[in-house]
């Protein structure tokens, strides 16, 4: 690319990205002042460094069975958390666990974030039949419950990572798209909007320097809301035998194959739901905290 | 009002079209041969196109599409390959016996979200407030397919004092609201409750913390009103909202109770769609899934429509 073309273009970027910068500033110091913020990032930093770090971590081989050590309780010899129903470390398989249960919870919110943003911005910055026809369609498939739609899919597709992961990204782009429209079609009718299109900005151009900046931000903290029940809906997809198979260790898998033990060994049984329960928690409180940051009006 | 009515149910229509689209693309969508299920492995030709012939996969997909939406307005939704019955009475066996949950679930979490939701708004920053906002997070977040263990763990393995699984005794058909088939309803009732409660006691609690902050609470209070007095306002002006946002959750309660109704083997539509899913049986999974959607579709036009009714303001907006 040559300079010519380069340097206005970082000219015209460089007012509002400073703004911005000091917005976000605002929001971090914010939500550093936030105990129950600071609490849940730990909480979740920790989790992502055990699923990152997991095989420098277990203690034992989390796919290694052993008929003598079935379901062993809390504590057991050398056995922190105990066994499972084929005598393998429990501990290690919540660590290892954490990789896909963490993968397949926030991955297809991620994915959900960009295609959803990319068609809610383009039905509120185009308006009219483009509008109309996006938005039609997207509320047809709001008009299905989330989970029974998860469920419908990748039960019609078949169970497996992939399509776990492809029914819960087309889950939720619906509401991401219908969030991402709502606030382009506020931030389009604003005063600085018409400025930029009077001065001779094209459509590409206003939407990249006035738009963006301006609605990835809501956009983004609805769609952090929206990884705790991610998180659920992807371990209740294993939990029902649709999504990852056995013998990875996944917690919503677990947690159904444990669910025979819950008359001999139901602690251990029960731990794969709590870490879903404590990831999924600290997800929704951060997400609140950052939300409230964000809020400008208080 | 009328015109408002016919508005809206112009406007569903078009949905309800889309949701049945996406039902029957549901089928197609499917990887393999529906009738792999039920063919034999060495099932001769002749034998596979004549039970092709006789479940319509030999015809175009639009004339298969329209046939099936006939025949559903009509109240047939075919036949369940598994079990080759009419899909529509197991269908609504299943709906009836997940309804009688969703309906309990719903109201207790309705009542308990509107105290939490109520006692947190009226004094916000306190502990009583910071002790119900965590209660409806917890509510939230929690897997409810985990919580439903946990209760089977603690009141039924431990403590023995309630069932497991089932909803009492006979067949699935035959509920009665006698202690028998209620005691097993009380632990899934408690787990699918925990939801709604969640989002009904955020949701009143931003509505009473923003209807107190109105100047016509002030005014009332200036007038002399008593606390009760005062309250009864807060709650004619809360109320559309919170029965609106209840009806919303029964609806995706009926469509989300699959995960629970599998923990405590409960016999409604979501153990109707695991064992459809299983035995790729796809005539019944496109049933229940429309009946389910459409309800759902349904539900949010009556929550729309009475609404509007006991909150003019909308109308007029």
């Amino acid at each position: 690319m040559s300079t010519a073309i380069t340097a206005p273009a970082a000219v015209a970027a460089n007012t509002p990205y400073e703004r911005s910068a000091g917005f976000w500033t605002g929001v971090l110091r914010k939500l550093a002042r936030d105990p129950v913020a600071i609490g849940a990032a730990i909480v979740l930093l920790l989790l992502v460094a055990m699923a990152l770090f997991a095989p420098l971590l277990t203690p034992h081989d989390p796919y290694q069975a052993s008929m003598l050590k079935r379901l062993k309780p809390i504590g057991f010899e050398n056995y922190l958390l105990g066994t499972d129903e084929l005598g393998r470390d429990m501990l290690s398989r919540l660590m290892v666990g954490a990789r896909l249960s963490l993968f397949m919870g926030i991955t297809p919110v991620l994915i959900a974030f960009v295609i959803g943003s990319g068609i809610g911005i383009l039905a509120g910055y185009a308006g009219g039949l483009v509008n109309t026809l996006i938005m039609r369609t997207i509320d047809v498939l709001y008009a299905f419950p989330s989970v029974l739609l998860a469920i419908a899919l990748s039960g019609a597709l078949g169970a497996g990572i992939g399509n776990a992961l492809l029914s819960l990204t087309i889950v939720f782009i619906p509401p991401i798209a219908r969030v991402a429209e709502s606030v382009t079609t506020q931030v389009r009718s604003r005063d600085y909007v018409e400025a930029a299109r009077a001065s001779g900005a094209g459509a590409f151009t206003i939407v990249r320097v006035h738009v963006l900046g301006n609605v990835l931000g809501p956009i983004f903290v609805y769609s952090t809301s929206l990884i705790a029940v991610s998180m659920i809906l992807a371990s209740g997809l294993s939990f029902l035998g649709l999504g990852v198979k056995p013998p990875e260790p996944e917690w919503g898998l677990m947690l159904n194959t444990l669910r025979t033990a819950i008359y001999t060994q139901p602690w251990v049984a029960a731990l794969p739901g709590l870490m879903i329960f404590i990831t999924s928690i600290s997800f929704n409180l951060l997400s609140d905290s950052l939300r409230s940051a964000m809020d400008v009006k208080n | 009002m009328l015109a408002y009515l016919l508005r809206r149910l112009v406007y569903t229509l078009p949905i309800m079209l889309g949701v049945a689209v996406v039902c029957f693309a549901l089928v197609h969508l499917a990887p393999g041969d529906p009738l792999v299920s039920v063919l034999p492995p060495d099932a001769s030709a002749e034998l596979q196109a004549q039970l092709r012939t006789l479940y319509g996969f030999d015809r175009s997909l639009p004339e298969q599409f329209f046939g099936w939406v006939w025949r559903a307005l009509q109240g047939d939704l075919g036949t369940s390959i598994a079990t080759s019955r009419p899909v529509t009475g197991e269908v609504l066996t299943a709906v009836g016996n997940t309804l009688r949950l969703a309906v309990v679930a719903t109201l207790i979490g309705f009542f308990f979200g509107c105290l939490f939701g109520f006692v947190a708004g009226y004094f916000r920053n306190s502990l009583v407030d910071r002790t119900a906002s965590m209660l409806s997070v917890l509510g939230v977040s929690v897997p409810h397919y985990w919580l439903g263990m946990v209760l089977v763990i603690v009141f039924a393995a431990q403590l023995n004092w309630l069932p497991a699984t089932g909803a009492g005794p006979g067949s699935s058909g035959d509920w009665a609201w006698d202690w028998a088939h209620l005691r097993h309803m009380v632990l899934p009732a408690i787990t699918m409750s925990v939801i709604p409660m969640g989002i009904v006691a955020r949701t009143v609690r931003a509505l009473v913390a923003e209807i107190l902050a109105q100047e016509f609470v002030v005014g009332l209070r200036a007038k002399g009103l008593t606390h009760f007095g005062v309250f009864r306002h807060v709650v004619k002006n809360a109320a559309p909202t919170a029965l609106a946002v209840m009806g919303l959750q029964l609806g995706y309660l009926l469509g989300g109770s699959i995960l629970i109704e599998t923990v405590f083997a409960w016999p409604g539509t979501g153990f109707l769609l695991n064992s459809a899913i299983f035995q790729r049986d796809l005539p019944l999974l496109q049933g229940t899934i429309l009946v389910l959607a459409m309800f759902f579709v349904l539900l949010n036009l009556l929550v729309d429509v009475v609404q509007t009714t006991i909150d003019p303001r909308i109308q007029r907006s």
